[in-house]
């Protein structure tokens, strides 16, 4: 038994939640420090939004305790958890844009005159309050879609705070600021500490977390790593717990011989819309034949960009590119996979799926054309297509007319290479192939994709996970605000180099300056 | 907290009720199937005159009015849009043919009048009725509109354009004169092959044709791709957009044909022909199972539902019901099969 401590104000204990097939929380325990910023990391499918949800009312435990000033609590609805003063701010904001700031903050919770008309007074009221003590200058009958995200995000705080939140969830909340809107998120993340509230912060900014978190707790996949007082430790020992060190689970790739550059990138821009900004800047690169070029950037850092300007679904500007000495020629996405480009999109289920589909039919979509008999698409043709490829993948599946929906994460990603490889690419953009899917399925990615390199094909491989970029790539570049920071070589390349490198341009610390020679800087980097 | 714990007990319980699952589940599959056979047989019973031939020729004639523009509604259904302009087209194409017949093609600045073949006059129409289908995919794929408003404008426009052609009046006795050599045009209504009127071979031959091109084409196979999700299908090199406009371009097609069978059942083409039947086309689709949300369902199940339509309209004449009442069980009906529409869809995630 945990003991109780005056200076927690809640506690996880042995929280475990089962999905359909996976574990996503394996036993958890979590304290939260009363007026402190408790930071909670991990890689992608560590666990934390689960864990977040949780707390939340979002998603209900399959087992565990919550502890609540010692009284056990099982939100079972975001409401719920908001009546126990527990408030959430998601990634991606839950605002409406179409209404204005009061009322975004009073939504489902309006102030009304005897029970049916809106009280905009009292409610603008309470918001100019609300914003005044985040000290902010904003006029509570702003719309919503008027406001930069930063003020955004400072309106779903006011919300929060507006419900009395003793806690509050961060969940990203920089990843879509500027670096003056993320030190005035962090003056008000201050103020609130002092105002008692307590802050569970999740980010994968690793500097950022040194600079503003108080405590700090690890979660890998699905287990509690470690928890640790920030002023104890530094960021060495937070990557290497995130991670894991474990030597048994380094990826040897199979050796593979690198060819000829196959693809010349120079110069590609892509302009942010309605903005003198820009969403990729200067991006330059060539990959060989062969070869597995890594791609490592934190969210917003443009990699999905640049791959879906690379398939020319986007307005970019670039002053050339090579495919295999040849300038390309088309600009629309169905042109580009003839000439050899193809795309494992990163959100499998909405770019990469037709969920209405069979797994057959999901397979052959990108190259039905090579099927066809006369006008008739012959159904033999197909079968041996797909055939080919479950077998050559593996796809474990009932039989080919399944609906796709049926099949485990790892096996509709295969699906998704297999409709790729039916396509007969010779450059391969896989952006986070192994997301979401579990630990033997990431094996079998990665020996597909040597395998595919073995072949001569050029793979540029996104993941943000380290430890999967430094596994599998031949050379890694490291993308940070849409530019290129630095490349590394696979011998030159490590976590942390990558993770300070991912941070150019961010400018929450002292990284801009040392960037140059950061693989060989010591590893005391302990923040505020 | 909660704690689900799986017991031996609970899992026999699981067994039995997927055993249920699946029987219920073909059950619901084959709705369109049982709700057919099921009014056949109860009206079958309750008349005696409903079985007889000459009956089931007049509701397979009113059938097939209605299934043809399912057919190519259904294609657009598929791709998640909706066409409200068919009925319109009816009326627009059975006047385009009217006005060739009987007035002529007027080439004022010629001073010339062309009247044309008959399989001319009626190839025009057809061609008018995909080139306002055409107009309806150009709206809606390159200028963004949703399909529910572009396809409201057209049925607006192409209703006000079938009204313009003739000052709101009919044409007459479109029997075509032997001098200008146009005649033959009421066979397409009136004639018979091995004793079934042209309308249900044209019916089924578009059926047999319609589900080819959906399931043996590639065209097919995207149309279904681009419903289930838009964005992968564009990911996957189809082109949304071209793929789009042909679907509404198959259901002018359709509608045009409707236009020409029924201006030439009645040997005279009236503008205001085709007033609400697209919802009639809907309600077919719909009834066949297809998903308003696109990506799933087929021309087959829209026949059974044009059927299902057609067989409860003609059981409930024959019986005498007021048309007022007709109108009542046929909209519950229809309320009646979404709803285990969504009872499949719930039972299917629950699978998964």
């Amino acid at each position: 038994m945990v003991e109780q401590n005056d200076n927690i104000l809640l506690t996880a204990r042995q929280v475990t939640k089962l999905y359909p097939g996976t574990v996503a929380l394996n036993q958890v325990a979590f304290n939260l420090y009363r007026g402190k910023v408790n930071v909670l990391i991990g890689e992608n499918g560590a666990g934390k939004s689960t864990l977040m949800k949780i707390l939340a009312g979002v998603e209900q435990a399959t087992s565990g305790q919550l502890m609540l000033e010692g009284k056990e609590i099982a939100p079972g609805s975001p409401r719920e958890a908001e009546k126990l003063g527990i408030g959430i701010i998601y990634q991606e904001l839950n605002l409406f844009p179409n209404l204005n700031v009061s009322e975004n903050i009073f939504v489902a919770h309006e102030r009304t005159r005897g029970g049916v008309v809106i009280d905009h007074k009292s409610q603008e009221e309470r918001t100019a309050d609300l914003l005044q003590r985040l000290e902010q200058n904003i006029d509570p009958r702003t719309l919503v879609a008027d406001l930069r995200i930063g003020q955004q995000q400072i309106v779903e705080i006011a919300k929060a705070l507006s419900l009395n939140a003793r806690m509050l969830i961060m969940d990203e909340p920089t990843s879509a600021l500027s670096n003056t809107e993320v030190k005035v998120l962090f003056n008000i993340i201050e103020d609130l500490k002092a105002q008692g509230v307590s802050i569970v912060y999740i980010s994968h900014k690793l500097e950022e977390l040194m600079e503003i978190g108080d405590y700090v707790t690890i979660l890998r996949d699905g287990n509690l790593i470690a928890e640790a007082a920030v002023q104890d430790v530094n960021l060495t020992w937070i990557v290497e717990n995130m991670v894991g060190r474990d030597a048994s689970e380094q990826y040897q790739p199979a050796p593979h011989d690198i060819g000829e550059p196959i693809l010349k990138v120079k110069n590609l821009s892509l302009p942010r819309p309605r903005s003198a900004d820009y969403v990729l800047k200067d991006i330059s690169f060539e990959l060989r034949a062969g070869e597995i070029l890594g791609l490592y950037g934190l969210m917003g850092a443009g990699r999905t960009e640049l791959f879906e300007c690379l398939m020319g679904d986007h307005n970019y500007t670039a002053d050339e590119i090579m495919l295999e000495g040849q300038p390309i020629r088309s600009d629309h996405i169905r042109g580009r996979i003839q000439q050899g480009l193809m795309l494992i999109p990163e959100d499998r289920q909405r770019e990469g799926l037709v969920q209405t589909m069979s797994v057959r039919n999901n397979m052959l979509l990108a190259s039905l054309r090579r099927y066809l008999r006369g006008f008739m698409l012959d159904g033999g043709k197909e079968q041996n297509a797909v055939q080919q490829y479950i077998e050559e993948l593996s796809i474990k599946l009932p039989n080919a007319e399944a609906l796709i929906s049926s099949l485990s994460g790892g096996n509709q990603q295969k699906v998704v290479v297999g409709k790729a490889l039916l396509t007969t690419p010779k450059i391969l953009l896989m952006d986070e192939p192994t997301r979401g899917i579990d630990v033997g399925a990431k094996q079998e990615i990665f020996d597909i994709v040597v395998k595919l390199a073995q072949q001569g094909l050029g793979i540029l491989f996104v993941s943000t996970e380290l430890k999967e970029v430094l596994a599998i790539s031949d050379r890694i570049i490291v993308m940070s605000k849409g530019r290129i920071s630095r490349e590394f070589s696979r011998e030159e390349a490590d976590e942390e180099a990558l993770v300070r490198a991912s941070a150019v341009g961010h400018g929450t610390a002292s990284t801009d300056s040392d960037l140059t020679d950061s693989s060989e800087q010591s590893t005391e980097l302990v923040g505020v | 907290m909660s704690t689900a714990n799986m017991s031996a007990g609970s899992e026999v319980v699981q067994a039995d009720r997927s055993a249920l699952l699946v029987l219920s589940k073909l059950l619901i599959r084959l709705r369109a199937f049982v709700a057919l056979f099921a009014l056949i047989a109860f009206f079958a019973i309750v008349n005696d005159s409903f079985l007889s031939s000459s009956n089931l020729i007049i509701l397979t004639k009113q059938v097939a009015i209605n299934a043809i523009l399912g057919i190519g509604m259904t294609f657009v259904i598929l791709t998640a849009g909706i066409d409200l302009s068919v009925g319109s087209i009816v009326g627009l194409a059975g006047m385009i043919a009217g006005g060739l017949i009987n007035e002529g093609l007027v080439l004022p600045m010629f001073g010339v009048t062309i009247y044309f073949n008959i399989w001319i006059v009626c190839m025009l129409a057809l061609l008018v009725g995909m080139a306002v289908g055409l107009a309806n995919g150009i709206i809606i794929t390159r200028f963004n509109v949703a399909p529910f408003i572009a396809t409201l404008g057209t049925l607006y426009i192409a209703r006000g354009l079938a009204l313009i052609s003739n000052d709101g009046a009919t044409f007459p006795s479109l029997t075509g004169e032997p001098v200008l050599s146009n005649t033959g045009f009421p066979q397409l209504g009136a004639g018979t092959f091995l004793e079934l009127p042209y309308s249900i071979w044209i019916m089924f031959g578009l059926t047999a044709i319609a589900i080819f091109i959906a399931h043996k084409t590639p065209f097919g196979r995207q149309v279904y791709a681009i419903g289930g999700n838009e964005r992968a299908a564009e990911l996957s090199g189809v082109r949304v957009k071209q793929v789009t406009m042909l679907t509404y371009v198959i259901s002018g097609f359709c509608s045009a044909m409707v236009g020409l069978i029924i201006a030439s059942q009645l040997v005279s083409a009236h503008p205001a022909t085709g007033e609400t039947f697209e919802l009639n086309a809907i309600a077919a689709v719909v009834l066949g199972g297809t998903s308003l949300a696109g990506g799933r369902g087929a021309v087959f199940g829209t026949l059974i539902g044009a059927f299902v339509i057609g067989v409860l309209r003609n059981g409930m004449v024959l019986e005498g019901l007021s048309s007022f009442i007709q109108t009542i069980i046929t909209g519950t009906v229809i309320i009646l099969a979404v709803m285990v529409d969504q009872l499949q869809v719930r039972l299917q995630q629950q699978r998964a």
